[in-house]
């Protein structure tokens, strides 16, 4: 055999293996599976059958909605998708997306191939300003029942003056969720300041409970305790979603944003998580929390609606307190904003979308949607209260909203937030790192962030 | 003989394949050294030169993606270089239930490593694992394997290696099966005990078969992401990311031309080892 042909040969397996390599990790990288699974509104095919058989049913529009399939957000809205299409003749068809980071790919990879659907519920805040909304969504500024929503809610989903977007279900609040059977039986208080939460975590660690339930294998979860303290931040540090904004405040500097990651050590070092707190999921952890094994849960209050479905009987158990700060004069909670409702400027279907929203929006559209959709935080729509049976933790939190006690959490007052806070905040849990370096790292993870987005003073 | 008349095909009949192999190789390629130096959100970029290769060179993380990349390579090539090899001569020779036992052992290879990955971490639970509540039947503690910072990439590792075995095996039996039965005979006249056998024929003369089992095996650590990102997610932190796996998060955070930069160094630092070890391995090879 000639040897340039044997050398001809291993060169070419060679580029096609390191082709095959990048053809892999590129695969990896793009590949998002579109898990969008098109289902018609089945939920919404009672097929209202007298109704719609008087009609001409020939005229019947339908929509696409683009929307995520985790917790009760899709059921709800089929609910008022089957009200909207007796009154509005308008049909829904479901494109079901992922949620987290996958989702936002997808939303983002349709926006650019200009295959979005008619209609998109997507989060509010920092997530929102990366979608580009003044080229992909429809102006709402001037429809009528903007007038209806609370500002704290239009910002959220305001770009250069612009309204863009209509909420969907209630407030979040990033708190710590308790058992309060336990702390009854453990003659426990609300604490009002860290000091005194730790000191309840010794008595509950004494009495052979986990007190503070840590749920790393999900890694989400973890980040709880330090953006559930930007109630505390902004009290004491007012102006640093600016400065953190503009390149100049930072959470490894600011001895009061560093409390966040300090927090997670603390409980950390004390040693009062459950055992295996890296290889329990969230589910697990609601379970502890609703069984009474677990008594502190420091998460959102969405929360109460997964517990909810698995543990309806035991919702009068659970209670909510804000994250306490060093001094008991600061006690307020971190909201999150409600997920917003947009329409798609380049759908075909524009005007039909519009009326849906309209829909959507009023008090009996709302009135359907909190059928379904329980609240986990006080509504952003006027005249929307919170209806009789609401959860007993919500119920909770109303108090700090009646006083004013609350601040949006810091992604809806700032682009910035960084890609790698949650495995950052594992480290700290769980002792890989120190809270003064898991804060250094999340610095850095932030200017890559903000680099990328080419946000001004980067 | 001339270059030309070497030349089966005329350039007509290389046209179709040529076109697929622009399309979507070659382009795809050189678009991605291009989007590698823009600030990207997929509906529209600008050029930021080299900045994003700056940015991936100070990623916190990177140094540990590196040395986790490095050390799964060699720790999943070698372990599948040896157990291969053992397993090759050991269902080469005379044994019961040849085929059945070949079978099994390539029976892993068939699977999903995404169903592989979640089956393992679900075994792997430091409390209620299959593994663990085993050891603890003996008395033994177990560590917690995907949570021990030390042990976690090894954990993955062995999986990987678990999975990927059966390939090395298969590969190994062809070349072993190749091997003149004449070498042996002679052997044995001159009074080799099975022993030698192994060391003095089945090794030297599966060198080709060797060869081929560690480039796939290394290029395969390399590359590796699907079963970590199954099993650990890159975690617990940052302690079992691989390079794959922080592009991975690049690209999931929406930095996309900073990921595919980082692509580009992977590309480079693969092409690096992969071309050097092609050549030294070919280079040494026996000739039957």
């Amino acid at each position: 055999m000639s040897k340039t042909k044997s050398k001809t040969i291993a060169f070419v397996t060679c580029v096609l293996l390191v082709f095959a390599v990048i053809a892999g990790c590129g695969g990896s990288g793009g590949n998002n599976q579109p898990a969008a699974m098109n289902n018609t509104a089945e939920a919404g095919g009672e097929q209202t059958s007298g109704n719609s058989n008087s009609d001409t049913s020939a005229e019947k529009t339908t929509i696409t909605l683009m929307v995520g399939n985790t917790g009760t957000t899709l059921e709800a809205l089929k609910v008022v998708a089957a009200e909207a299409e007796k009154k509005l003749n308008i049909a829904i068809e479901w494109d079901i997306k992922p949620d987290g980071t996958e989702g936002d790919n997808l939303v983002k990879t349709r926006l650019a191939t200009d295959d979005m659907a008619d209609l998109l519920v997507y989060n509010s805040g920092s997530l929102l300003q990366a979608l580009n909304p003044e080229e992909n969504f429809l102006d709402l500024t001037n429809e009528s029942y903007m007038a209806n929503i609370l500002d704290s809610f239009k910002e959220t989903v305001t770009s250069g003056g612009k309204v863009f977007g209509v909420p969907v279900g209630s407030t979040n609040a990033g708190a710590i969720l308790y058992n309060k059977k336990i702390y009854a039986d453990l003659g426990l208080t609300v604490p009002q300041t860290w000091k005194e939460f730790m000191a309840n975590n010794e008595k509950i660690k004494a009495a052979g409970k986990t007190a503070v339930i840590g749920t790393y294998k999900d890694t989400w979860t973890s980040q709880l305790f330090v953006l559930a303290d930007y109630y505390n931040v902004q009290q004491q540090v007012p102006n640093f979603a600016e400065d953190y904004t503009g390149n100049k405040a930072k959470y490894a500097a600011t001895p009061a944003a560093l409390r966040g990651f300090e927090k997670i050590e603390e409980v950390f070092k004390a040693g009062y998580m459950n055992k295996d707190f890296l290889a329990t999921t969230y589910d697990a952890g609601l379970k502890m929390l609703a069984e009474g094994t677990g008594v502190h849960y420091p998460m959102l209050s969405s929360a109460l609606d997964a517990i909810n479905q698995n543990y309806p009987d035991k919702m009068n158990d659970i209670g909510v307190f804000a994250q306490p700060s060093d001094s008991a004069d600061t006690n307020g909670l971190t909201v999150w904003m409600p997920s917003g409702l947009y329409i798609n400027k380049n759908g075909k279907k524009a005007d039909a979308a519009k009326k849906w929203v309209e829909y959507f929006v009023s008090p009996e559209g709302q009135a359907v949607l909190s059928g379904t959709l329980k609240a986990v935080g006080p509504y952003v729509i006027k005249d929307v209260a919170l209806p009789e049976d609401t959860y007993q933790g919500v119920k909770e939190m109303q108090s700090y909203f009646d006083e004013g006690k609350t601040a949006p959490a810091l992604e809806f007052v700032s682009p910035v937030k960084g890609p790698n806070l949650e495995n950052i905040t594992v480290a700290v849990g769980s002792g890989i790192s120190g809270a003064k370096k898991g804060a250094e790292d999340y610095d850095k993870d932030v200017e890559k962030q903000a680099q990328q987005l080419n946000l001004p003073g980067w | 003989m001339t270059k030309i008349t070497m030349r089966t095909y005329s350039y007509a009949f290389l046209l179709p394949a040529g076109i697929i192999y622009f399309v979507f190789y070659l382009l795809p390629t050189i678009l991605s050294f291009f989007f590698s130096m823009t600030r990207w959100t997929l509906m529209d970029w600008d050029f930021i030169g080299f900045d994003n290769y700056v940015t991936f060179f100070s990623e916190t993380a990177l140094s540990i993606g590196f040395r986790n990349t490095i050390v799964y390579a060699v720790v999943t090539c070698v372990l599948k270089v040896v157990l291969g090899l053992l397993l090759g001569a050991f269902l080469t020779s005379g044994i019961m239930f040849k085929s059945y036992l070949r079978s099994v052992i390539f029976f892993p290879t068939l699977l999903s490593t995404i169903a592989v990955g979640i089956a393992f971490s679900m075994m792997m639970h430091p409390s209620q694992g299959m593994i663990n509540t085993s050891l603890a039947a003996l008395g033994i503690a177990g560590p917690d394997w995907l949570g021990n910072t030390k042990i976690a990439l090894l954990s993955v590792a062995f999986v990987d290696v678990w999975k990927g075995v059966g390939i090395a095996t298969v590969i190994y039996i062809a070349g072993i099966t190749a091997i003149p039965q004449e070498y042996y005979e002679a052997l044995k006249i001159d009074g080799g005990s099975s022993r030698d056998a192994f060391w003095h024929i089945t090794v030297p003369l599966s060198r080709p078969a060797m060869n081929s089992v560690i480039i796939l095996a290394f290029i395969g650590g390399l590359r590796s992401f699907d079963l970590i990102w199954a099993m650990t997610k890159g975690g617990p932190g940052f302690t079992t990311d691989l390079i794959a796996s922080i592009i991975y998060k690049q690209y999931q955070a929406g930095f996309y031309g900073l990921a595919t930069a980082g692509n580009v160094i992977l590309f480079i630092c693969v092409s690096l080892l992969a071309f050097p070890l092609y050549k030294f391995l070919t280079r040494s090879e026996v000739h039957l």
